[in-house]
């Protein structure tokens, strides 16, 4: 089963981030330390989160750009609830986040299944919307650390054996999906609508309501993370996570997520999240500017659908190879 | 090979002379595949020459090495005698050869005009598309065969029929010589077709070699002068088509007698296992009623058109009829999607085999097991171990070769990618399996490959339907057919009553 898991794809990128750490740690090597690794995996757990939904979404032939609105929405609402009621238990916050957040998703499945509108399009339009919708609940005004109550900022920030709730949540939701993924009929769908969505139809499979699930897992993880966001950097305002959805989908593409559908781990997207969150994190300590982040990150997309377009070539050498031996 | 060319090629001098293009001991090798050995080809101006062979015969690398796409590692390619290379497809294109393929390669939202002269438009100022020229020239060319196309309509509003002749249109647009047509009447219709043998007469008199790619064997009969024969990328013969008889062109084929195409069966039905009645569609077909027994092939004929597949779909649940009753084992059934058809016992195999076949991408247990995972889990989670037992109960049962069954699908050859298919469907042990054109586009050597499969499904007390457009098929492997004609049933045929005329009649409506 793990062998299964960790294919080449994947093995490699675990060897690009090792190569990434030892180059950091040679310039920098307080950087490796077991505090700043655990630090540096917290700050890229809100990526990991909404990395998994994604991969998801984009396994099933579909793309969700909606889910940093999602989560700004998600997290302006929670915020706002938790001003009008701040005795409100955090497990009942928690409820109210990915309810909506589930919600928000299944309206993105809807569009996709029952009116067969692209989802580039769906989600472009739900994006906008989201993000309109927080600007008229809130007048535009934004919620400050000042107005959230304690508990409400504490619950991400708690730490647990070193490592603050935030993670562990990642942790878990890496998980919970690798099962979901790996044991059940429901992720062995995903796999068989984006890899071939009419082989799929025939064996029984209905792709439109698959790629619907897609969706509200992804809405459900976008709205888990808007509170995580929005408690632990303790303010909310409409242009939160502005432009995160890009880097969402960056890690899932670096992770080896084909965008064509049907390939792609948990693993992979937990990995592209975890190089995309060791750059960010690095550069500043190794001083280089910021603005080479961008840079890095975009070559780093390049070479990665690169290196899996040469699989692909590399596959098609092997099937002649194969071809003769069978016969 | 050239001295037996020599002599079947009925022509003035050596044909190597004669031949506008001409292919001699063309060698072609893969990473462990030898694609072509040797192989020789003349194609003469005013000929139609037919390329026959089965599936993998090399009969398309010898179209990619012909308009450059793939370059020989040896023998020699010539151009009115002369040696020559064809480093790039556009090296052929100035040799005037032209590729119309199966499937069109046009621009739907491009005119009639631009698609004929794309990337060789005439110009005016400034290096600008002259479209009055280019609209004026088009229509010159189009009238040339005999097409009543405007050449400013956009492509997309034309039908198949006429798109192929745009696509002829264009390959005369760059002066073209020889003219490879691969499978050209596959999407067509009779009338079509007919047309298009016209369109190949008026090629041939104004003097264009043709390389004709065909699988169906009146046509070859009715439109080549002349064959060439490939099997396994070698050369087996060539000649005058009125020298030969069809039995004569499938023993070259094939390399063996093919007298005994179809199995021998004992029918042996026993109980009902389907019976639908009243089965309509608001607009695809009405009143489809019929009893179907285990171990019985039931053929389904008609035109293309007539509905059959359209049946076949809301009997397996992708549409809804609007009236209509199944029952299965004597028990009243609801069929609303494909789903509920398998977990009923009913597959269907459809049409489209290259789209509807195996995911490539996932292993070959996790294929076999796709429509039969409502029974492999519990409440969603898979049983893991019994979802390889099963996997590899059914790739041993049809003897599929792979290192593991972990292999991914798009690892392994063609035919064990069509193994995987098959075990996915017994797999799911069903009791009535629907063949949709099970045989088309398949060469002859693995058709009886499939028709002994088919009769094995019948003897191991499966209920099978099968779809066919090809008569010889219905009359070899049916126990009864139905006829269907513009959405109805005509006539339900058995034993003495199964005569082509009797089928060709009700099915045309005479």
């Amino acid at each position: 089963m793990l062998k299964r898991l960790i294919t080449s794809r994947e093995a490699l990128l675990v060897g690009a981030i090792v190569l990434l750490l030892a180059l950091i740690s040679s310039r920098f090597p307080g950087f490796i330390t077991p505090a700043n690794l655990a630090n540096v995996f917290n700050d890229t757990s809100p990526l990991i989160l909404l990395a998994i939904g994604q991969m998801i979404v984009i396994l099933t032939k579909c793309i969700d750009l909606s889910v940093a609105a999602n989560l700004a929405l998600t997290g302006m609402v929670v915020s706002m609830v938790n001003v009008a009621a701040p005795g409100l238990p955090i497990i009942v916050i928690l409820v109210i986040a990915i309810g909506l957040g589930t919600l928000l998703g299944m309206i993105n499945g809807v569009l996709v299944w029952k009116l067969a509108i692209p989802p580039i399009v769906v989600t472009l339009g739900t994006m906008t919307i989201f993000r309109g919708i927080i600007f008229v609940i809130s007048d535009g005004k934004w919620v400050n650390s000042h107005e959230m109550s304690p508990a409400f900022k504490a619950f991400p920030r708690t730490e647990l054996l070193g490592l603050p709730v935030l993670g562990w949540i990642a942790i878990l939701a890496v998980i919970v999906f690798t099962i979901v993924m790996t044991r059940t009929t429901l992720g062995r769908a995903f796999y068989a609508a984006g890899g071939n969505p009419h082989a799929a139809t025939y064996a029984g499979i209905n792709v439109g309501k698959t790629q619907f699930w897609a969706f509200t897992i992804s809405g459900a993880l976008a709205g888990l993370t808007g509170y995580l966001w929005v408690s632990r950097f303790a303010v909310s305002y409409v242009d939160i996570a502005g432009g995160f959805e890009l880097d969402v989908v960056a890690a899932c593409v670096i992770g080896g997520v084909s965008i064509m559908g049907g390939i792609g781990t948990v693993a992979g997207a937990l990995l592209g999240a975890l190089f995309l969150g060791i750059i960010k994190n690095a550069l500043p300590v190794v001083d280089i500017s910021p603005f080479w982040q961008l840079a890095i990150s975009g070559g780093a997309i390049i070479v990665a659908v690169a290196l899996n377009a040469q699989a692909n070539r590399e596959k098609g050498r092997i099937i002649l190879k194969r071809a003769e031996q069978a016969s | 090979m050239l001295k037996k060319s020599d002599s079947a090629i009925p022509s003035e001098g050596s044909t190597v002379q004669t031949a506008i293009l001409a292919l001699d001991g063309i060698t072609k090798t893969f990473p462990g595949v030898k694609a072509l050995s040797e192989v020789s080809l003349h194609l003469i101006p005013g000929k139609v020459t037919a390329l026959i062979g089965e599936n993998g015969a090399g009969k398309s690398t010898v179209v990619k090495i012909l308009t450059g796409i793939y370059q020989p590692d040896g023998g020699a390619i010539l151009v009115d005698g002369q040696p020559t290379t064809f480093p790039a497809p556009q090296a052929a294109a100035d040799n005037g050869v032209t590729a119309i393929h199966q499937e069109t390669v046009l621009f739907d939202e491009l005119s009639v005009a631009e698609n004929i002269f794309l990337g060789h438009a005439p110009r005016g100022a400034f290096g600008l598309i002259d479209r009055k020229t280019m609209n004026q020239k088009a229509g010159e060319i189009l009238d040339g065969v005999g097409a009543k196309i405007e050449p400013d309509h956009k492509l997309k509003d034309l039908g198949i029929a006429n798109k192929h002749l745009v696509a002829i249109a264009r390959a005369l647009s760059i002066d073209a010589r020889v003219v490879i047509m691969d499978e050209p009447t596959a999407a067509l219709s009779h009338k079509e077709i007919e047309e298009l043998y016209e369109l190949v007469e008026s090629l041939k008199a104004q003097g264009k070699a043709i390389l004709f790619i065909s699988h169906k064997f009146d046509e070859i009969f009715r439109i080549a002068d002349n064959y060439t024969v490939f099997r396994d990328g070698q050369l087996i013969g060539d000649g005058a088509i009125a020298d030969v008889t069809e039995a004569d062109l499938v023993k070259m084929m094939v390399g063996r007698d093919v007298s005994q195409i179809f199995p021998q069966r004992t029918p042996n039905p026993g109980d009902d296992i389907l019976k639908v009645a009243g089965y309509s569609h608001p607009t695809e077909f009405e009143d489809i009623g019929f009893t179907l027994r285990t171990g019985e092939i039931l053929g389904f004929y008609g035109l293309v058109g007539a509905g059959r597949s359209e049946f076949m779909q809301a009997l397996f649940g992708m549409t809804r009829p609007s009236a209509g009753t199944v029952e299965i084992d004597g028990a009243s059934v609801q069929i609303k999607s494909p789903a509920d058809a398998v977990d009923h016992g009913i597959v269907y195999v459809p049409e489209d085999r290259g789209k509807q076949g195996a995911i490539l991408d996932l292993p070959i247990f996790q294929n076999v097991t796709l429509p039969s995972l409502g029974r492999l889990s519990k409440n969603g989670f898979l049983k893991l171990a019994e979802e390889f037992k099963l996997a590899r109960e059914y790739t041993e049962r049809l003897d599929l070769r792979a290192a593991s069954l972990d292999t991914h699908v798009g690892n392994l050859s063609g035919g064990n990618q069509q193994k995987v298919v098959i075990a996915k469907w017994l797999a799911t042990q069903p009791k009535v399996i629907i063949l949709d054109e099970p045989t088309k586009g398949v060469d002859i050597g693995s058709k009886a490959a499939v028709h002994e499969f088919m009769a094995e499904l019948a003897a191991q007390g499966l209920a099978v339907i099968m779809v066919s457009s090809e008569i010889p098929e219905i009359l070899g492997m049916s126990d009864r057919v139905i006829v269907m004609r513009e959405g109805r049933m005509v006539a339900e045929l058995s034993d003495k009553d199964l005569q082509p005329e009797t089928l060709v009649r009700h099915a045309a409506g005479i």
